[in-house]
């Protein structure tokens, strides 16, 4: 394999990771509201997340490049923050791997948490637990399984990502060029072997994950996945 | 009285209205009797902050949880109670021991309540304390959902039919522990319950509710004894004695003494002076002017007539009497009652024809 496949592998395997920390801690939030709300936003707010689902990449990649350049508002404010324009760097993927992922996340934690039902809060309540702590200590054990078929598919999701790659990313190598874009680039240039090692690598890393975690929960067939 | 249950609770939800007013002891186990949609477990809601109802009051001991009108709402998790849910709903993740352990370490740095082997044991739970909600009975599962209450050190434990979701042997088998909670703590304990039999099992006061109403509230015997209650409630008409297992056997028949009389049953194995509650349903109770002679029936008591009231049942009239000062129901047909001449003050024979021991 070159230095530049690594390069590929090393990048889309540090973007995936980033992505799911992130979309832990943004997802989880989202989630527990759209869980537990009644207000009328609840709709709007579900569909949004849930738009990435049914966009092409492209379009998402489109929005996002636009509203992160140096004329967009995003772009404006990282720029005011001093982080520069977004597009075509890493943070700028990472932004965009998690827009795209959202759902992924959200969607299995959100099932998860309306699994659970009020029941078990009200006993943690009625045995002196605060919301905060009925959090913590009943509804996130109870809806593991939804965290972790949410950060399988957040992951898994984000590397096989390629749309939203290209449009916002662009083909840098160790910056931007992640393995989706650097296959692509292999099979335009007929480079079929190199393509194979890339998608052969892809194909069982990603069924050696999915084992080992259905393997890990059985549960987690039943959750989303 | 401080030492008093105040709650007094509106809640309006469509097509169906809770409304309240209560003063409860605050000992002994007080019951919410009512068919269901009766408001039971609204009100209990209610009493937990677990449902917030709009201009509500409640009070326990002088101590304020919910006082609209000051703007006083404590938070469920502030306060001191016990809840125990109809389904056990243990922790499904935490072992038993852990799930006991859930409320008591939060209820720690408020007040040490009870400890944790001394529940266990109170409640036959001790040997289960390692295995998880999963691997156990409907009827261990409640019993260390009790368990798991009273670790938090409660100063009012709510019970919404807690054995409701149980079959007749689970039921049996937790009706002897909450016996002995009602017997060896100080905690008051409400109850709610739509089994007539548990009620005069187990409750000291008795609230009957209908349609978000309170009927009547009372002492259990005084309440049960009353003819002017609703038909909802007359069909399982019936006095509850207290009774004291006297020392004289014979014939394999235990005497049990009670406030004005005694009664015969056969065998009981607990030991003299042991108290043992009986219920008398008023359709096992026939009346006669003048004392049977030539009767098989065992037990037959002087009594005073104190009021006769219609039932639902056409035909039929509920008589209320006492023996001394102990009161006793009778259901009998309008046309025995005329051709007797039976009246308020009239003496009787009570003739009791089955007696349902609570034990």
């Amino acid at each position: 394999m070159e230095s530049a496949d690594l390069g590929a592998v090393w990048l889309t395997l540090k973007l995936a990771s980033v992505v799911t920390v992130l979309l832990l801690l943004i997802g989880t939030p989202i989630a527990w509201w759209l869980a537990r709300t009644h207000s009328r936003l609840k709709g709007a707010v579900g569909a949004v997340v849930a738009l990435p689902l049914v966009l092409p990449p492209t379009v998402i990649g489109f929005y996002l490049l636009v509203a992160l350049g140096p004329n967009g508002p995003g772009g404006r404010l990282t720029e005011a923050l001093g982080l520069g324009i977004l597009p075509f760097t890493f943070p700028g993927l990472v932004i965009a791997s998690v827009f795209y992922s959202l759902p992924f996340m959200v969607q299995p934690v959100q099932n998860a948490f309306e699994a659970i039902g009020e029941r078990p809060l009200e006993v943690a309540a009625t045995l002196r637990a605060g919301p905060w702590d009925r959090f913590w200590s009943v509804a996130v054990p109870l809806a593991r399984p939804g965290f972790l078929s949410g950060a399988i598919l957040g992951f898994a999701h984000t590397v096989g990502e390629f749309g939203v790659v290209l449009m916002i990313g662009g083909n840098i190598p160790d910056k931007t060029r992640v393995v989706s874009v650097q296959i692509y680039d292999h099979v335009e240039a007929l480079e079929y072997a190199q393509a194979h090692w890339l998608a052969g690598g892809m194909l069982v890393f990603s069924f050696l994950v999915l084992l080992t975690l259905y393997s890990l929960n059985p549960r987690l067939g039943r959750t989303g996945l | 009285m401080s030492q008093d249950i105040r709650a007094c609770f509106r809640v309006e939800r469509g097509d169906f209205r809770l409304e309240i007013d209560l003063r409860l002891p605050g000992h002994g186990i007080t019951a919410l009797f009512g068919n269901s949609g009766s408001g039971k477990t609204t009100c209990l809601r209610a009493m937990a902050g677990l449902e917030r109802a709009p201009g509500g009051l409640f009070a326990i001991d002088g101590e304020v949880w919910q006082d609209e009108s000051r703007g006083i709402f404590v938070p469920t998790h502030r306060r001191a109670l016990g809840y125990v849910f109809q389904e056990a709903s243990l922790f499904p993740h935490l072992s038993v021991r852990r799930n006991m352990e859930f409320g008591l370490r939060r209820a720690a740095a408020a007040k040490q309540g009870f400890d944790l082997v001394a529940v266990a044991e109170l409640l036959g739970i001790g040997g289960l304390l390692d295995r998880l909600p999963a691997s156990l009975s409907g009827g261990e599962r409640q019993r260390v959902a009790i368990a798991r209450a009273l670790l938090a050190a409660p100063r009012l434990l709510l019970m919404d039919e807690p054995l409701a979701a149980l079959d007749l042997k689970r039921k049996q088998e937790i009706l002897p522990y909450l016996e002995r909670l009602h017997d060896e703590l100080s905690i008051p304990v409400i109850y709610v319950s739509h089994s007539p039999d548990e009620v005069a099992r187990l409750a000291d006061h008795l609230v009957l509710l209908d349609e978000g109403r309170v009927v009547a509230s009372g002492s259990l015997a005084e309440t049960l004894a009353r003819t002017d209650l609703p038909p909802a409630f007359a069909d399982a008409a019936g006095v509850v004695l207290e009774t004291i297992v006297s020392g004289e056997e014979a014939d394999h028949l235990s005497q049990l003494d009670f406030a004005g009389g005694c009664i015969h049953v056969s065998r009981r194995a607990e030991a003299p002076g042991s108290r043992l509650r009986c219920r008398i349903h008023a359709r096992d109770v026939s009346l006669a002017l003048e004392r049977p002679r030539a009767s098989s029936i065992l037990n037959i008591l002087p009594a005073t007539v104190t009021a006769v009231a219609a039932t639902d049942t056409p035909g039929h009239v509920l008589v209320q009497m006492l023996v001394e000062q102990t009161p006793l129901l009778a259901r009998i047909t309008e046309r025995s009652r005329r051709e007797l001449g039976i009246v308020p003050g009239q003496p009787v024979w009570a003739q009791i024809k089955a007696v349902a021991l609570l034990a």
